[in-house]
């Protein structure tokens, strides 16, 4: 099945639009509620890495795939801004005192703890993070 | 997100709902920085109607403790939901704070 597809600027506050399109489609997929909400949060992790770090002091293009593949939910989030594998990050000390926590590494951090498969590629000049989460229909 | 704002005796009871974020964020910090410059230490955070957390979120919830601590304040949580509880926990967030299965509870050990 093809993947619906969205392309919006890399602006933090086009999050809700963002969130719209790939919960919309989750449902479609029969993805339980538990699960979306966790994968909402590593799409938000994603998404705003992109603004921050891919187009630090420009305005690029954020193109998002999702939708049903061989019974999982697939969201792709591409960018054509500076190469970076998020997922070369260190997880953070989650055991840390309070006044010690460093909340930098967190975001990546849920992008692997709240998906249940994660990859980068860097491809064609663009960073590519594909995520998946299994479904009901998962075999 | 909204944010609600009572006083229960001493404590300050914040009831914030809808979605922690990373565009809503904000608008909690500058909340409770208010309360805080007006003198106010200590804190009940009443979760019962946040349905959406991410680490923009954690980063206000944090940012927002540490001033408090400096002044020798505290902040306690209640009614922490199943999506919110996860992610708390999953960043261990849910062991550095206090968490209460109400407001009342949270309340009952405080001055």
């Amino acid at each position: 099945m093809a993947l619906s597809m969205l392309t919006c600027p890399s602006r933090v506050e086009n999050l809700a639009h963002v969130t719209d399109f790939v919960e919309q489609n989750a449902d479609q997929c029969g993805i339980e509620q538990k699960k979306k909400l966790g994968l909402l949060v590593a799409l938000e992790e994603a998404y705003v890495n992109v603004c921050h770090y891919a187009y630090p002091d420009t305005v690029g293009d954020v193109e998002l795939a999702c939708g049903c593949e061989a019974g999982d939910f697939v969201v792709e989030i591409a960018d054509s801004g500076i190469a970076f594998d998020v997922l070369s990050l260190p997880d953070p000390d989650t055991d840390a005192d309070i006044m010690d926590r460093e909340i930098g590494g967190l975001g990546v951090y849920f992008i692997r703890k709240l998906t249940d498969a994660v990859c980068y590629r860097r491809e064609n000049g663009r960073n590519i993070l594909r995520m998946a989460l299994h479904t009901s229909q998962t075999a | 997100m909204e944010i609600r704002i009572s006083k229960q005796n001493s404590a300050t009871v914040v009831a914030v709902t809808g979605r922690m974020d990373a565009i809503t964020t904000p608008e909690y910090e500058k909340r409770l920085n208010e309360q805080i410059s007006a003198g106010e230490t200590v804190f009940v955070c009443d979760l019962e109607g946040l349905d959406y957390i991410s680490s923009a979120g954690l980063r206000g919830i944090l940012t927002v403790a540490k001033q408090l601590k400096t002044k020798g304040g505290q902040m306690r949580f209640a009614n922490m939901g199943g999506a919110v509880k996860e992610v708390f926990d999953i960043s261990g967030f849910g062991s550095i704070f206090q968490l209460h299965d109400s407001v009342a509870e949270a309340l009952s050990g405080l001055e």
